[in-house]
Parts: C-alpha cells; structure tokens; sequence
C-alpha cells in the first residue's frame, strides 16, 4: 500500500473550483441522495423532467471530496437534455470518469456513487409515476449497488461508533 | 500523474503569502538551521565517524557533542542513552520491536492507547502481532486522556512494554505520564514504559530520568529541524534488541554510516527551541490562541478537538468545520497559499477517519470535517492574520457546494 498526493487532473480542478449547476432546486420533479457523511462522499442530484420526460435541467449538492464534485457537476451537464431514456443508459461512471479527464484509482468510487445518485433519481421518478417504461431494468445496476455497499458500510462503521462508550 | 501535479502546481503561481502549518507532517527548515548543516557536507566532518582520520575523527566529535546537548535537553544522564535513527518511524519500531523481543522470555503482551500514532499502532497490530504478541488499546476521555483505571486493568505478569505518547500528535493533549509510570512500575516493575514524545520535545518541559521512562522518542522535524533523523531514549540497563544489522557504527542500536550533517541540523533546531525555550511557548501558544480564536470568531458550527489550557501541547490547533469536507477544504485552502492537513485519509471505498477523533468519540463527518494545525517560534502575526483572512471564505465555499447534503 502507498499512498500519492492526488494528481487530480486540470478539468478535475476546474470543476472543483467553478462547479456548475450547484444548489438545491425548489422546483425539481425529482431528487436523490446517494452516500453518507461517514463514508465521507455523500451527493444529491436534482432533476427538472418535463411530460416528455427530458431532463430540463439538473443540479447537484455535495458533501464530498473534489472528484465527487468535479464528477456530480459534469454529470448536470451531460444529462441536460437528454430522454430519462438515454440518461440511464449512456451515462456509465467509465464515461463520467473519461468525461472528467480521468480519476486517480481510488477516487473512481467518488464517481461511481455520482451516477449511482442519478440512476437512483430516475427510479424515483417511476416509483412516483407509478409505470416503470420496459428499457429500466429491475436488478441493481453497478453503480446502483456500489452506492447501496457504501452506506451499508458506513451504517455498520456508525452502528459500531455507537454502540461505543458515551463520550 | 506527476503532469497532473505539475498542473495543480500551476494553480498555485502568484500566490503572494504563503502559511505552511501542516508542521504535523513535515516542516520548514529555519536557515540558522541550514547553515549550520551546511559545513558538515563539504567543508569537516564528512567523514564517517568510526575510521582513524580527520574528516571521521570530526564526525565523531560533531556527533557526540550533539548527543550530549540533546541528552541535555531531554534528561538523559548517560551519552549512550541517546540513540540517532532516521526519524520517528524508526525510533518507535526500534523502541517498540527492540524492547518486545529482548523480554520475549518474560511475556508477550503489550499495552498501548487507543490515540497513538500510527508508527506505534501499526507496529503493534501488524508486525509484533507476527511475533505473537497481543496488543491491549487502552481508551481515552473526550479530552483524549487515558483511562488510568483501565490501564491498571490491562497491566499483568506478562505484559513486558507500555507505550503511550507524552503529547498526542493530532489532538496535543498532554498525558499524565508521572503517573502512569507509577501505575505501570507499581503492577510489573520489569514493565518497560516507551513514550512517543516528538510531540512534547521543545514544546511541553519533560525528563526521561524523573518522569523514570524507559525509553522516549523524539524527532527532528517535528521542532523545525532537518526530515531524516530522530533519536530513541534508552535508560542505561534497559534492555533493547537491535532491529537491522549491517555496518557497525558508533551507535549499538543502530547500524550503518551515522548521517552527521542531520544530526547537527537537530540539534541545531534544538537548540533554537530550548534556548528560549519559554518566549518560544508564549509565542507558539499566542500564536495558536489567536488562530483558534479567530476561526471561532469568523467560522459558524466548528468544533474544537481535545483538550484546552494547560491540558494541550502550545502548537496544536484540531478543528472540525461541519458541513465541510476536509479533503476538499485542504485543497481549497492551497490555493489560497494556506498549507494545512486534514484528519482523513481516502481509501479504496471509504474515507477512514482519524482514529484519535473516533477515540474521543467524535462522529464520523465531524473526523472527516477536521483540519490539524501546528504552529511554530517561525510563524508571525501576519501568519495568522492571513489564514484567518483566507480560512472562511475556503469554509463558505465548500458548505455552499454542501448545501444541506450530508447534515445530520
């Protein structure tokens, strides 16, 4: 094991530091948390989705480090426009991670639980309408269930805290 | 990866006021200190300090001369007490491995606290565990002061060493170190009792011989010396293996060519600690005050971490800002010229957070919202005044992207 300085690429830091799409929407159709404090990434994505159900627009919220920042913002402006349709489906955590010029190893799960945020949103979206369209798979997808491994993770990490002595 | 870097390092030209306070990690090297490093590379004692001519002859001489005046500083009663490693890391697997395995025929169990750093922690749970040893972890208060009860508890026939830092590195409280010694010597008198004490060195008064430690480490960079080098403090008659064998040296615990021009250095920051030892206190700890102060001042839904008063190192500063990730803060702050650490370290999926802040019972998003701060005799008003400038500004950015995500 070692460890590097966190050669975050130039775009990485860019969208770090002029994030875009920032902020929590009052009039989203929906939103969704993926993540937990304790595991240290936690991310909120917003969606704006009209009757033809096009993302009209999206933003994010983020309790986390600069990869999960960097990935939730461009993860907005990839799916902006398009169908929930090809948002599910075009948009994988490889492609967010190449969008953003690349991730160091271990942050890559920063982008994982990016995506994870928003294919969570669009299940909402369904579970609310009440009709799943036959494209949305009933199993978990990969990113799905990697957000679903890292909050368990971080409610067993919690449990175990607590459990502790009272200080 | 290293264009990556090189990019990130763009960033930061134009930067017009730099404060480095990651002093926990690495330091700024004074140039008294360097000047007088800087003959012993070319000019005398080049030498090594075993061999029969002038340049070795030299060494030997810088070598001892400055072993007598960190014996001096410490407490040390005897030369040989005082042994020269390369660094903290070294001191403690020396001190630690040593001491086990030379009392591997009286038993094979260790006592430790919950909050020691990691060169104690990871020694003890990974490579004495392949000896065979067991490690007790003793807990701490909210302060992060240990448990003297339990201590007493953990202490048997067997157990053959205790470590526990005189000065905490993340959280700079101080521990009652008189008294745990009594405890440990009045349960098992062949007990042997290590303490960690880069932490206190120049900056908390201690005596390895009153306080009767057996062995105490100490480290250079931690008082603005040289990186590379440290001592271990072994009380005459204690007992210590040597860990690594090769060139015999001046030294018996340690083998190889003794690295003089480091050794000055040390000695040299040393010196600039001790020597004014008291204004160099009142200036760490109006330093630290006004930092501290001032964040609390300017920044909402902060937490401040350990022990305040006379309980706590004069350097140290632990913050926890809520509603901010750490990470993402520390690099924040970089680009604004302000180099700081924080008290989490990514994984492969989770962020671990600072096993001292768990300790003390902090809850995880306050351990991964902390900042570590260490200040130092170099650092001046202007210092202070910019971070504060700097810091809330960082801290509002960051909790903007937070939004109320991760609020519990």
């Amino acid at each position: 094991m070692s460890r590097t300085p966190l050669p975050y690429n130039p775009k990485v830091l860019d969208l770090f530091r002029n994030p875009k799409n920032l902020g929590k929407m009052e009039d989203a159709t929906v939103m969704a948390v993926a993540g937990n404090p304790a595991c240290g990434d936690m991310v909120t994505f917003f969606l704006k989705i009209s009757d033809q159900e096009i993302i009209e627009k999206a933003t994010f919220e983020s309790y986390g480090c600069a990869a999960n920042i960097a990935t939730s913002s461009i993860v907005t402006e990839m799916i902006k426009g398009l169908t929930l349709k090809s948002a599910w489906e075009d948009i994988t955590w490889t492609k967010v991670t190449a969008e953003v010029g690349g991730l160091p190893t271990i942050k890559f799960h920063c982008g994982v639980l990016a995506v994870g945020a928003l294919k969570r949103a669009i299940r909402l979206f369904y579970e609310k309408k009440g009709t799943a369209p036959t494209w949305l798979p009933k199993d978990h997808t990969f990113e799905e269930k990697q957000a679903l491994e890292e909050e368990e993770l971080a409610r067993r990490l919690s449990k175990r805290l607590n459990t502790g002595e009272e200080k | 990866m290293v264009e990556n870097v090189r990019e990130l390092l763009k960033l930061h030209e134009g930067i017009k006021h730099e404060v480095y306070l990651d002093n926990e990690n690495s330091s700024v090297v004074p140039i008294h200190v360097l000047n007088a490093m800087l003959p012993y590379y070319n000019k005398k004692a080049y030498g090594n300090p075993t061999l029969t001519h002038k340049p070795g002859w030299e060494a030997f001489t810088a070598i001892m001369e400055s072993s007598q005046k960190i014996s001096a500083f410490i407490g040390a009663q005897v030369l040989e007490e005082v042994t020269f490693v390369p660094g903290e890391t070294e001191a403690n697997n020396l001190a630690l491995v040593g001491a086990a395995l030379a009392a591997r025929d009286k038993g094979k169990k260790i006592v430790i606290s919950e909050i020691e750093p990691l060169s104690i922690m990871n020694v003890t749970t990974d490579l004495m565990k392949k000896y065979g040893y067991t490690t007790t972890k003793v807990p701490v208060n909210s302060e992060g002061i240990l448990d003297l009860e339990k201590l007493k508890e953990s202490i048997d026939k067997e157990t053959v060493l205790v470590s526990v830092a005189l000065v905490n590195n993340e959280i700079g409280v101080i521990q009652p170190i008189k008294e745990i010694v009594e405890i440990i010597k009045d349960k098992n008198p062949s007990t042997l009792f290590h303490t960690d004490a880069s932490d206190a060195y120049g900056r908390v008064p201690f005596n390895v011989h009153n306080l009767r430690v057996d062995m105490a480490t100490i480290s250079s960079y931690k008082i603005s010396g040289p990186r590379g080098v440290g001592a271990l403090y072994t009380r005459e008659g204690v007992n210590v293996e040597k860990i690594l064998e090769g060139q015999i040296g001046t030294q018996k615990l340690w083998p190889g060519i003794e690295n003089t021009p480091l050794i000055v250095g040390f000695t040299k920051a040393s010196e600039l600690m001790f020597d004014n030892f008291e204004a160099n206190v009142n200036h760490m700890r109006t330093m630290r005050d006004k930092l501290v102060d001032g964040i609390f001042a300017k920044v909402g839904d902060v937490k401040f971490n350990g022990p305040k008063g006379d309980k706590r190192a004069p350097d140290n500063a632990n913050i926890s800002f809520l509603r901010c990730e750490g990470e993402a803060l520390t690099i924040e702050l970089s680009l604004s010229g302000v180099y700081v650490s924080s008290g989490s370290a990514c994984s492969r999926r989770l962020l671990q957070p600072s096993h001292v802040l768990i300790a003390i019972g902090r809850r995880y998003s306050e351990a991964h919202g902390s900042i570590l701060m260490k200040v130092t005799p170099y650092h001046t008003e202007e210092d202070i005044t910019h971070v504060l400038t700097v810091l809330p500004t960082a801290v509002e950015r960051i909790r903007k992207i937070v939004g109320s995500t991760g609020v519990d």
